[in-house]
């Protein structure tokens, strides 16, 4: 008998140890060869990027001209003084505004800079004196007597990064340090929100991560119209001839840009490169045929048919092969004698000024009537038609502008601002468009990060190699780099930094190799290991069973002995 | 130069106070009545311009050149591109040779710039790019399908470059070839398929013939005959053969009308060129209406060939009804062809799915003069040459290639190329046979549908046949179209190309459930020893009465009926 419970002992150990050895070898052997290769992601700093809070820091310059400041407040100056407001913009986005203002009195070359005839001269001589960083704004208040500004305006912007401020009659400052304050702040953050940012214009550049309330229709019409922030554009001319057996076009596109729309591009170079090409399309009809209409003896094209224009053109545009950057497209249309002249009417049945419409976020169309080149019917045709360049640049840079969010919100009232030139572009509109692209472009950049992060979480068999995660991590360290320069004040940086990341955000979400999902679904799993695991873990299960329940009836005979 | 000049004075004075840079587009149909009754009908659109791809400055207002292309050869700084895509065979024997040849399936081969550093990086980007320029699967061109020719392809164009690592060639001889690779193509056209003879290119009729090839070919030209300035030529050909039975009815009778379903009523209003060229050579076997009075001789592929043209800036060709339709009637129906001087073929052979052997034959049907030819072939790693079998012999003797470049194939990274330089003797078969071994692929290596097959790309034969008649080597001259492709340096011979049959070889090919039930049986087996060894081990082994035999048990059941006692 003894040797019975010896042998029974042995196989409850064999079977014990066999058990065992499934559990410690064989888990973890079939775990670590069924594994899928998962590179390190620096999970908690995007979690804690994705409670976005920004800081936007603005240096402002208050330069008090002689004539501006009482005896007992001009003791007081030089001095700094901070503001700072914050903004909850939704649950996990705050923002928080600080201008850091320094309070200085103008030196004499200022002086005589401020006593220029013109305020569009003090603008240049001030500039020439310094040039101050980007993303700053200087002020130069003057005395309320000044003539440097015309009757009536209180502040006058130039091209620069420079405004002019008119002080209020001395009564209504009143002699103490303080009041002098109270009185300038509020005018000196309006003018700072005209030139650098306000709360609407960030927000708006939020709009990727932030559901607007639903404001109001202009306002959406005009954050939906220019392009996203991107690194790079393409903007496309196309010159687009119905019928070349009536007109041979010819158009100097190549100097046209060179001199109207290259200036504008080189201004805003630090923003995002740009590449121009332009091409001729013949036989490039519109989408609707214009109605005729007989009162004005020409052809019209309503305002509600233009939505249909664009479609059959733009399978002929053709797409930039050689690169994957958002295209503007700006279409010249010379409509055909038998088809001119063509005029766009808008929704109140009157005729459009420029000829000429946009579509948000895709480009602009021109239509170009030559009707009067044609002559009497005694050319033969085809007539060679120049196109003066002057006339369509001009309504495509404005087209551009509007493309590239260069808006010109309406100044406040008692505001001069002064018309941009040569360039198209002025300094603190320049600013005003880093501002918001670089919030634009952070915040975009998070998106893209946080919702790959949450992919990656939700997916367990995407394959995650270390080219993304080192993707991942630049992208972090951008945006971190980011955040802190926008802190920081600098904005050049800033910008440059979150372009890097936004680059870095699409890389590693766009790779290909994510895609390779090895994706087994479960029931198939099932089928292949059910053949190995079944027959070996029956037996396992069995025996272990056993073991248990003859332990617990050894346990009762035990008990039932003692009593 | 004197003739170019005018030629360009006269197109663009008149079309165009245009000022630098110049370009021009020129249209030209050529129309050759087959011996087998089948007609062949070969378009080309050729856009020259004189703007410096290969300058610093960057190209990019485009007029009359495609801007897509443009772009495409800019970026990836290409100096010479040919594309072609092909549905069909081109039979030689029975057609003669074509005046653009090319291979079934797609071919892509391209010169790069000197400047290119990295020349595969910048080649794996173009392929995809022109692969969705054209719809077609381009992007299946790797490194296993890339080959650099030592010989074979030199530039067609102007610059003498010899160094061949800026060189890449690669055929798809599974491509099929259809309506959405005609599209993109017609949308390169300054005219679309708005006017000209672009209007003629409709898929329905294209597409249903025996034979059609679409090719686009980009490189360098002289501007000059001293080739003082270059200019970029882009030609863009489409040859097709309507088959006498499927598409002409049995009928030796053919029509503009009846090929494509349309006729002509205009040129391209921006070609400075735009003729249709009939090959009447071998009239009076058929009658051509209506009659034309001009008559072009041109020298083509080593033959003076007589052709009626049709000049279609000219009101005059479209007779009183304003559209050209022309017709060609057959009187009689023999005529002896003239055999092609050089022809090829190539077959598969041996048995069994283990080796096999590749032989490509090539005839030389020049009754006096032998010529050497260049074979190339490109042949994927998985069927592996046995480079020490290659033999080569004409007229039962050993005919020893006076130049070999061989490149051996990696596993799943690059192909075999073996090119070859042969010595044809005259009015002689060639024969070059080399064994190979089929490999065996991994599991998802197969395509969709492996026991179709695997197919091995065409061989290409490059070659110059000595000429009966003297060619014409100046490049400039006002040609047509379809005579001046080929540069050609001298005049006694001209360069020739022939593409070989594309080979379809069955690789060994397992049954594809073949993983699952593998794990199954394996399963099993380890679950079966496992079980046993299990059993061994855990069992408690205890010595037991053994019990009744079932005989016993038996005849006790009975002996207890019968209450005698029991065993």
């Amino acid at each position: 008998m003894a040797t019975a419970e010896v042998e029974r002992k042995r196989g409850q150990l064999a079977a014990l140890s066999i058990a065992v050895v499934v559990v410690l070898v064989g888990v973890p052997l079939w775990w670590r060869t069924t594994e899928t290769y998962r590179a390190w992601l620096p999970v908690n700093q995007i979690n804690e990027l994705a409670e976005l809070q920004l800081q936007l820091s603005v240096d402002v310059e208050v330069v008090f001209s002689r004539g501006t400041l009482m005896p007992e407040q001009q003791k007081k100056v030089p001095f700094t003084r901070t503001q700072e407001e914050a903004q909850k913009v939704d649950d996990d986005t705050t923002l928080r505004y600080r201008y850091e203002s320094k309070y200085r009195t103008a030196n004499i070359m200022e002086e005589d800079a401020l006593k220029q005839p013109t305020a569009a001269e003090a603008d240049l001589s001030l500039h020439t004196l310094s040039a101050s960083p980007c993303g700053s704004v200087v002020v130069y208040v003057i005395p309320e007597t000044s003539v440097l500004l015309p009757q009536g305006v209180d502040v006058y912007i130039g091209h620069r990064r420079t405004a002019v401020l008119r002080m209020g009659a001395p009564m209504s400052v009143g002699k103490n340090h303080k009041q002098l304050l109270a009185h300038l702040e509020p005018r000196i953050t309006q003018v700072v929100q005209v030139m650098s940012f306000s709360h609407t214009d960030i927000t708006a550049a939020l709009s990727d991560r932030v559901r607007l309330s639903p404001g109001s229709k202009e306002s959406l019409a005009d954050s939906m119209r220019s392009f996203k922030s991107s690194p790079g554009y393409e903007i496309t001319f196309s010159l687009l001839n119905p019928d070349p057996k009536s007109h041979r076009l010819d158009w100097d596109i190549e100097g046209a840009v060179h001199s109207y729309i290259q200036p504008l591009l080189t201004k805003l170079a630090p923003l995002a490169n740009f590449s121009i090409d332009s091409q001729i399309l013949y036989y490039a009809m519109l989408g609707v045929n214009p109605r005729f209409d007989s009162s004005l003896e020409a052809y019209t094209l309503n305002a509600d048919s233009l939505a249909h224009v664009i479609n059959p053109v733009e399978a002929r545009l053709g797409s930039n092969a050689a690169s994957s950057n958002p295209v503007l497209n700006f279409l010249l249309y010379v409509p055909d004698a038998h088809h001119s002249p063509l005029y766009i009417h808008d929704h109140q049945k009157q005729p459009v000024a420029s000829n000429a419409f946009h579509s948000p976020r895709w480009g602009g169309i021109m239509v170009y009537n030559v009707n009067d080149l044609y002559g009497r019917g005694e050319t033969p045709l085809p007539v060679n038609i120049n196109i003066n360049m002057e006339k369509v640049m001009g309504v495509f840079l404005a087209q551009l502008r509007l493309m590239l969010g260069v808006q010109s919100s309406p100044a406040p009232p008692g505001f001069l601002v002064e018309p941009c030139g040569g360039a198209g572009l002025a300094d603190w509109e320049l600013d005003r468009l880093m501002w918001s692209r670089t919030v634009e472009n952070v915040a975009t950049a998070t998106t893209t990060i946080t919702s790959l992060a949450q992919l990656l979480d939700q997916i367990g068999n995407i394959v995650i190699n270390d080219n993304i995660a080192s993707q991942v991590s630049s992208t972090v360290t951008s945006l971190q780099l980011a955040v802190a320069e926008l802190e920081a004040g600098n904005l050049g940086f800033a910008l440059q930094y979150s372009k890097e990341a936004i680059l870095a955000s699409e890389r590693a979400f766009f790779d290909p190799s994510l895609l390779h999902l090895l994706y087994f679904p479960d029931d198939q799993k099932f089928a292949i290991y059910i053949p190995l695991f079944l027959p070996m873990c029956v037996p396992i299960l069995l025996s272990l069973i056993k073991i248990a329940s003859e332990a617990r009836q050894r346990r009762k005979l035990k008990q039932s002995k003692k009593d | 130069m004197a003739i170019r000049r005018l030629k360009h004075t006269r197109t663009h004075a008149h079309a165009c106070m245009l000022q630098t840079p110049l370009d021009d587009f020129q249209e030209e149909l050529v129309i050759r009545p087959l011996h087998s009754g089948d007609i062949y009908a070969s378009f080309q659109f050729r856009t020259v311009w004189d703007a410096d791809f290969m300058g610093d400055q960057k190209v990019s207002h485009y007029r009359l050149f495609p801007k897509s292309l443009g772009q495409v050869i800019t970026k990836f700084s290409v100096r010479e591109l040919h594309i072609s895509f092909t549905q069909g065979y081109w039979r030689t024997m029975q057609w003669g040779q074509p005046y653009l040849p090319s291979p079934p399936g797609a071919e892509l081969w391209v010169w790069f710039q000197d400047t290119v550093t990295d020349v595969d990086g910048t080649w794996k980007e173009l392929t995809n790019v022109l692969s969705g320029i054209f719809c077609a699967s381009l992007n299946f061109i790797d490194s296993t399908n890339t080959v650099q020719p030592s010989a074979s392809f030199k530039p067609l164009g102007i610059g003498n470059v010899t160094d061949h690592s800026f060189l890449r060639y690669a055929t798809l001889p599974r491509e099929i070839v259809c309506t959405e690779n005609l599209t993109p193509w017609k949308k390169l056209l300054p005219c679309g398929s708005k006017a000209g003879l672009s209007v003629l290119l409709k898929s329905e009729k294209l597409f249903h013939s025996t034979f059609h090839s679409q090719a686009v070919h980009v490189r360098p030209v002289c501007q000059d005959p001293q080739c003082r300035t270059t200019s970029m030529e882009l030609r863009q050909t489409l040859n097709v053969v309507f088959d006498l039975h499927t598409s002409g009815q049995g009928k030796r009778e053919w029509s503009l009308f009846k090929m494509f379903s349309r006729t002509l009523t205009e040129a391209c209003p921006l070609a400075s060129s735009s003729k249709v060229y009939v090959d009447v050579t071998d009239n009076p076997q058929f009658e051509l209406s209506p009659a034309t009075p001009l008559l072009t001789q041109a020298v083509v592929l080593g033959d003076r060939r007589t052709y009626s043209v049709y000049d279609l800036t000219q009101q005059a060709s479209f007779g009183s009804s304003r559209s050209l339709n022309m017709l060609l009637r057959w009187k009689a129906a023999d005529g002896e062809m003239l055999r092609p001087l050089l022809h090829s073929e190539r077959y598969v052979a041996g048995y069994g799915l283990q080796a096999g052997e590749i032989h490509t034959l090539i005839y030389n049907h020049h009754p006096y003069r032998a010529f050497p030819v260049l074979l190339l072939s490109a042949v994927p790693w998985y069927l592996r040459l046995y480079i020490h079998t290659l033999t080569v012999s004409s007229k039962g003797k050993d005919n020893r290639p006076s130049y070999i470049h061989y490149q051996p194939s990696k596993d799943r990274e690059r192909p075999h190329l073996l090119e070859m330089l042969l010595q044809l003797p005259p009015n002689s078969v060639t024969e070059v046979t080399v064994e190979f071994e089929r490999a065996l692929l991994k599991w998802t290596e197969y395509t969709p549908d492996p026991n179709h097959g695997f197919y091995v790309g065409s061989s290409v034969i490059s070659a110059l046949v000595p000429s009966v008649v003297a060619m014409d080597t100046n490049s400039t001259l006002d040609r047509p179209l379809f005579s001046s492709f080929f540069p050609c340096k001298e005049e006694a011979s001209y360069f020739m190309r022939v593409y070989t049959e594309p080979l379809l070889v069955n690789l060994p090919t397992p049954d594809f459930s073949m993983p699952y039930n593998v794990i199954c049986l394996t399963c099993t087996v380890v679950a079966v020893g496992y079980g046993s060894l299990y059993n061994l081990l855990t069992r408690t082994f205890q010595v037991d009465e053994p019990s009744p035999g079932l005989a016993k048990r038996i005849a006790n059941v009975i002996r207890r009926f019968r209450g005698v006692p029991l065993l």
